[in-house]
């Protein structure tokens, strides 16, 4: 029982995935204000980064920067190449969430702005007034 | 060079614990100008959580775009709209 407990609680990281990702499904779904939607999209995404993030970290490592980088390759590196992998948190997740967050902000951008169209057309921005006066 | 990572669970406890608060009342508050500021707060924790966990390029890009750019659209929609929401 105390190892399940325990085992549950070292993935924290993943737990909290979960339950941002549940708050943003719930927010897109139920909520009735347009903006509100958009809102609990953009948590959405944020907890999918999240998750790749999470896949990416390694426990005692460093940022993905080596140290030997530039002008200073004639120096003697006493390390094997898995060796130094091993130091470092695994950069590829990262890169591919950078592309996720740029996409994220363009989308959030057309959803804004399709947003302030229906105001123009319809005066509001609630989905049942919006409904309502469709069906006129 | 490498630190010890296992002293910071506490801080990445913390933050996940205020990143949650934060999604929760940016979607609770009815006006929707409290509402882009709270989630800009969200954006910004998220950029603190990535910096602690070693994804420093994805933390400043969320910086500059998830906490500066999307605040600004939510609060410049925000301000051609009406402000108050029902829920």
């Amino acid at each position: 029982m105390n190892e399940i407990l325990t085992a549950i609680i070292a993935k924290y990281n993943y737990w909290s995935f979960l339950i941002l990702l549940l708050i943003g499904l719930h927010a897109m779904i139920s909520k009735n204000n347009l903006v509100k939607k958009v809102i609990g999209m953009s948590i959405f995404q944020s907890a999918i980064i999240l998750f790749y993030v999470s896949i990416g970290y390694k426990k005692g490592a460093t940022i993905p920067i080596t140290e030997h980088g530039h002008g200073h390759a004639n120096e003697v590196v006493h390390q094997t190449a898995a060796e130094m992998v091993a130091g470092f948190a695994n950069p590829l997740p990262h890169v591919l969430m950078l592309t996720a967050i740029v996409v994220g902000v363009g989308t959030l951008g057309v959803a804004l702005a399709l947003v302030q169209k229906i105001h123009r057309v319809y005066g509001t921005i609630e989905e049942d007034e919006i409904l309502e006066k469709i069906k006129e | 060079m490498t630190w010890d990572a296992s002293l910071l669970w506490q801080f990445d406890f913390l933050i996940l614990l205020m990143v949650i608060i934060c999604a929760v009342a940016a979607l609770t508050f009815k006006d929707l100008i409290t509402s882009a500021v709270v989630f800009g707060a969200y954006s910004f924790l998220m950029c603190l959580l990535w910096t602690e966990m070693l994804a420093v390029d994805v933390a400043f890009t969320e910086a500059a775009v998830g906490a500066g750019v999307s605040t600004v659209f939510f609060l410049g929609t925000a301000l051609h709209i009406k402000r108050r929401a029902k829920d």
